[in-house]
């Protein structure tokens, strides 16, 4: 039983990383981001093609992937999305659903659909001794590490003079501006910031799970309702919206599977009767 | 209205262009329509089914062709012989759509492949009203030789009696008696559940539970992990996940050490390329039922020795179908002098199938569907592993007889 509440919190990890990209982005941009799930995807397949092109191992991966993604996010930022911001956002939208498409289908012209084999790194390889049960050491580092992450993103937003910058401009970026902070100049690296967590999340899940060009999209719409759960764009709200979203999605598996796809969907529909804004949302973004 | 107009039109033109006046398909004649044969690849050239079937399976019936060209020379039945395709996206409507672009604008003579069960049974349909052959070796259901069978359809390689039948059945006498199952809660896992669980209770084992995961599903490590705590503790998991799904539960099967744990694994359906994803390694021991293996004996070898050398790859068991079904099409036409449908089918019918593929092969005449030996495969450890692709041990055959259904009351051709 503990040992199924600790699987649910492992699947968790991935949602959490995921939900605080995009909440981090909906809430600097007012971007909804479809794209995550691609980026996710190809930070999976960009530590596969380092391995097998380049030799090149999970270690140096972790760090060089998200960087290479952050700075591709960069460039779609200034590219595109800064030029459809001051449209509809449902230019925007069309936008990243269209480029999520677009690198789905070019992964999947290079690498075809079939999975793609990616070792665990081999300081990983045993069990460890949790106590109660053992478990398998990989696992236990992904959920380490992710709440490390998510700890660090919250404590920067929170504690230091750039996460205040980032969080007086989301919630009144005209009185930012007005207080002579250039609100245009930190929205470029949130985005890029959030695409690299997605690429983050991609290369943890390389070893454990199936590295194919439709592993993003499968998981984005969970996701998205962790986001929802969480309330939109609060940072806090998505991470512990992540953690609980895998525990019940690994406890309903256990309890009744056959409902285990639809309870995260209840849950959703559940708080927001509850709390419209979601679990830890208000009217306006917030921490 | 419009269409039907249009595609009358075109087979009209057709027969006048050919001035044989062979009489449209379905029609008697003696000679060939419009002079040339014409097979159509219908597949998945971008989805879950485009590497055990796709791009390549249009180059195994091309190889088909050139085998049988060979093999005849200038008394081959036709001088022409062309080969078309065409992607069904696995959609059923989609294959509904381009089935009859193929039959009506590019004169298939016949339509081959196909995966996707619901995709082979809209193809099925369109045959049967075309009044044209189609030969399904993709799709798994039983559907297409069952309650949904018809006079133009064929069902050539596998299907989901035989992989639940092979692998339960022969897993359950050899000593795993408890299983637990998990299959996608879509049609195609429900199907396969239904099977596995009737087989394994035949054979005298039982079914310890059975549980539906979500589809698709990248975390099966709550259901691996209730595994060991069931009681009585099963001796196996039979997982029915196909493509990124399968993987995902392989992976996680091995970091939970189950095997250690005294819990085997069996999948349903398992096709080369999906152990060439994971690596043998990762799938070592698992047992599941194939069809035909590449490295099973010198001549699926040497065969897929020229099939490497024009795709880069290995075969799939579906390739080497594919291949087989083209050419005995082809025979079929050669025997009766004409690719008018009627007679075609008729020479399919109870005719024995001896080629690389399968020497044990019949084409049973009640209901169409080709029963031949089938394999309990093992995969082999990577020790054993002596070049790219080698991953298979055949542990069993299956005979013939017992390997496949007998033909379903249901089907009246």
């Amino acid at each position: 039983m503990l040992q199924q509440a600790f699987n649910g919190l492992v699947g968790g990890a991935f949602y959490a990383l995921l939900a605080l990209g995009l909440a981090v982005i909906f809430g600097m941009l007012g971007v909804v981001n479809f794209a995550h799930g691609a980026f996710y995807m190809l930070g999976a397949f960009g530590s596969y093609v380092l391995l097998d092109s380049f030799g090149v191992n999970f270690w140096i991966a972790l760090p060089l992937v998200p960087l290479v993604l952050g700075v591709t996010g960069v460039a779609v930022e200034r590219l595109f999305i800064r030029r459809l911001a001051p449209l509809d956002p449902l230019y925007n939208f069309l936008f990243t659903f269209g480029l999520a498409l677009i690198l789905q289908d070019l992964v999947k012209r290079q690498y075809g659909v079939q999975s793609q084999p990616y070792p665990r790194p081999s300081a990983l390889n045993g069990s460890i001794d949790l106590g109660l049960f053992t478990y398998p050491a990989y696992q236990v580092f992904v959920l380490a590490v992710s709440l490390v992450v998510c700890g660090a993103v919250w404590f920067v937003l929170a504690r230091t003079r750039v996460g205040m910058i980032v969080r007086a401009s989301t919630e009144r970026p005209e009185l930012t501006r007005a207080l002579g902070i250039d609100v245009a100049r930190w929205v470029t690296p949130v985005f890029g910031f959030g695409i690299a967590l997605a690429g983050f999340a991609g290369v943890l899940a390389a070893p454990m799970r199936a590295v194919n060009p439709l592993m993003g999209a499968d998981l984005i719409v969970t996701v998205f309702a962790v986001v929802v759960i969480g309330g939109l764009g609060s940072v806090f709200g998505s991470v512990a919206a992540g953690f609980a979203v895998g525990l019940v999605s690994a406890l309903g598996n256990y309890y009744v599977p056959s409902l285990s796809q639809t309870l995260v969907f209840i849950l959703m529909a559940a708080v927001l009767l509850w709390r419209p804004a979601g679990l830890f949302g208000r009217e306006e973004a917030t921490l | 209205m419009k269409l039907l107009g249009r595609s009358a039109a075109l087979a009209t033109a057709g027969a006048l262009l050919a001035g044989c006046g062979a009489g449209g398909p379905g029609g008697g004649g003696g000679k060939i329509s419009d002079d040339k044969i014409v097979l159509a690849v219908l597949t998945d050239q971008s989805g879950v089914y485009a590497d055990l079937s796709g791009e390549n399976a249009v180059r195994a019936v091309e190889m088909a062709v050139a085998d049988f060209k060979k093999k005849y020379g200038d008394k081959a039945v036709a001088k022409e012989i062309e080969v078309v395709s065409a992607d069904h996206q696995n959609k059923p409507e989609i294959a509904n759509t381009k089935a009859r672009e193929l039959y009506d604008r590019q004169q298939a003579d016949m339509i081959v492949d196909v995966p996707t069960s619901s995709a082979a049974l809209a193809v099925a349909n369109v045959a049967k009203g075309k009044k044209r052959v189609f030969i399904s070796v993709g799709a798994a259901t039983t559907a297409l030789t069952g309650e949904q069978c018809n006079k133009y359809t064929f069902h050539y390689g596998y299907n989901s009696y035989m992989l639940a039948h092979g692998t339960g059945t022969a897993l359950t006498k050899s000593g795993s008696e408890n299983w637990y199952l998990v299959y996608p809660d879509y049609a195609f896992g429900q199907d396969m559940e239904k099977t596995f669980s009737e087989s394994i209770k035949a054979a005298g084992g039982t079914v310890v539970k059975s549980d539906p995961t979500p589809f698709p599903n990248d975390n099966f490590s709550t259901f691996l992990l209730k595994a060991p705590n069931l009681d009585p503790k099963p001796d196996v998991i039979g997982a029915m996940q196909a493509g990124g799904d399968l993987v995902n539960l392989v992976k996680q099967y091995n970091e939970y050490k189950l095997r250690d744990k005294g819990v085997g694994l069996a999948v349903g359906l398992m096709f080369i390329t999906d152990i060439h994803s994971l690596g043998s390694k990762a799938l070592e021991g698992t047992r599941f039922t194939d069809f035909w293996y590449w490295n099973q004996d010198d001549d699926n070898r040497a065969w897929a020795d020229r099939f490497n050398k024009e795709t880069g790859a290995r075969p799939t068991a579906v390739h080497a179908g594919d291949y087989s079904a083209a050419l005995q099409y082809l025979e079929a036409v050669q025997r009766a002098g004409t690719d008018a449908s009627d007679p075609v089918v008729k020479e399919l019918e109870g005719h024995k199938v001896n080629d690389m593929f399968t020497s044990t092969g019949t084409i049973r005449a009640e209901d169409h569907l080709l029963v031949h030996d089938s394999y309990l495969a093992e995969v082999k450890p990577e020790s054993e592993v002596a070049e790219p692709w080698d991953y298979e041990k055949i542990v069993d055959t299956i005979p013939a007889a017992e390997a496949f259904q007998p033909a379903d009351p249901a089907c009246k051709l």
